[in-house]
């Protein structure tokens, strides 16, 4: 979903001449700059709480989080069952806690069914254990296709799934946040947690992925 | 209400697109947009669900064109001046013309940790029991209100089941308008695709919402 003309998002991308465009502000860092500018003379904002808001999804919350407890709910099966119950305690135990993590599901796929997530009606996802949202997630497109066609959805991610298994859409109408628990990858069996949460990728736990392969981690 | 933002089942929105190795923030603006949108509602001076309201009521044409934080951004201009925290003429001019209304709270750099990781939890205890149990047969209202509300169209008058009782939670469709938190059992609630999308749906499809009590009826 790409933004009003003249957006930061997109201004690098024409072909115009930029010579004249030093110093260009977009509309919305103009407008951006504006809000903060009036409530920082006002002292209802402290810029410097903004920067660390900013750090705090750029480097420490993030999808890595819920690879870890997907790598426990593989190893441990006490761990997945508390996950299949408590999903909120037993992220919490990790550490994982706080907004949009307030409450938590766990959804395993299985052989016979495989779990998809969205929000239709806005953006919700689960922060503490996936960090902030792509902006594919938040967009019309996955929003609207999701629910009616999520085996082509699933195609533009690359995935197919067998034929015959079931597809359960997860819409996040209200604040229980999803994290799908996707099939532990064949061959994996002599691997730690580290090397298997190496092997679950964001889209895997949104359910527009899988895991990956054995041997294929980076 | 049946605004730009319900989205489910509508057609002509065109490829999901997803990014490779996607940054999480795409221009400067967005990161003081996330972080000005959390700061601001650490006022405490609207909620959660009047902030979704706020969204969700932006011309159709300009939400489905905007970008997330531009949404967020546009939502959260609407809320300040709704709460009397700024002027459209102080928007307008990038700068203070009046001190407008204190908050409750002014989040500082040293509270930003500890309120990111309490969150906002919007369970609540209620003293009724369930009306709704795990494989109850029950069919969604339909209604079409002005107001806010988290029951999709696509899933109204609706059969499904219920899966789970999920816990009692704060009722948005209240709560966005200042009418208080009025908490009601949320269930997790399936449809077979077929309910949903009728001739030609995925006969492998199941739907799940979460609904608020009253949104739901026996059968």
């Amino acid at each position: 979903m790409t933004s009003h003309s003249g957006d930061g998002d997109h201004h690098h991308h024409d072909d115009h001449d930029h010579d004249h465009h030093d110093n260009h502000f977009s509309a919305m860092q103009a407008r951006v700059k504006a809000l903060e500018t009036v409530l920082t003379q006002k002292g209802l904002i402290d810029p410097a709480a903004i920067d660390v808001i900013v750090d705090t999804y750029e480097t420490k919350i993030g999808p890595r989080n819920g690879a870890r407890v997907v790598a426990k709910a593989w190893s441990e099966p006490d761990f997945a069952d508390w996950l299949r119950s408590d999903a909120t305690a037993a992220i919490g135990s990790l550490g994982y806690t706080g907004r949009q993590g307030e409450h938590m599901r766990a959804v395993f796929n299985t052989p016979e069914t495989h779990n998809l997530v969205v929000c239709t009606l806005c953006s919700c996802y689960p922060w503490s254990v996936l960090g902030l949202p792509p902006v594919w997630y938040k967009a019309p497109p996955y929003r609207s296709r999701a629910v009616i066609d999520p085996r082509g959805v699933l195609d533009e991610f690359g995935v197919t799934l067998p034929e015959g298994q079931r597809i359960r859409v997860w819409d996040s109408t209200a604040e229980l946040r999803y994290i799908v628990i996707p099939e532990r990858p064949d061959g994996t069996d002599g691997l730690d947690q580290k090397a298997l949460a190496d092997l679950v990728t964001r889209d895997s736990m949104i359910g527009t992925g899988l895991a990956k392969p054995a041997g294929d981690m980076r | 209400m049946n605004g730009a933002q319900d989205l489910g089942g509508q057609h002509g929105m065109g490829p999901v697109a997803p990014e490779k190795d996607e940054p999480y923030f795409h221009a400067e603006w967005e990161k003081r947009a996330l972080g000005l949108t959390l700061s601001c509602g650490a006022f405490g001076a609207w909620n959660i669900d009047e902030s979704r309201h706020a969204r969700e009521s932006l011309a159709p044409a300009t939400y489905l064109s905007a970008s997330y934080y531009e949404i967020w951004t546009l939502g959260l201009e609407t809320l300040l001046k709704r709460h009397g925290f700024v002027s459209a003429a102080e928007l307008a001019a990038g700068q203070m013309l009046d001190k407008g209304r204190e908050p409750k709270r002014i989040l500082t750099a040293d509270m930003v940790p500890g309120v990111l990781t309490k969150g906002g939890p919007c369970d609540r205890l209620v003293s009724d029991q369930p009306l709704f149990a795990a494989g109850d047969r029950v069919r969604t209202k339909n209604f079409n209100p002005e107001t806010h509300t988290r029951l999709p169209r696509y899933a109204r008058a609706k059969h499904g089941v219920v899966e789970r009782v999920q816990g009692a939670f704060v009722f948005p469709d209240d709560n966005a308008h200042g009418k208080g938190e009025n908490p009601q059992w949320v269930y997790t609630v399936v449809f077979d695709g077929e309910e949903i999308w009728g001739e030609g749906a995925d006969p492998t499809l199941m739907v799940s919402i979460d609904a608020w009590e009253s949104y739901l009826e026996r059968v």
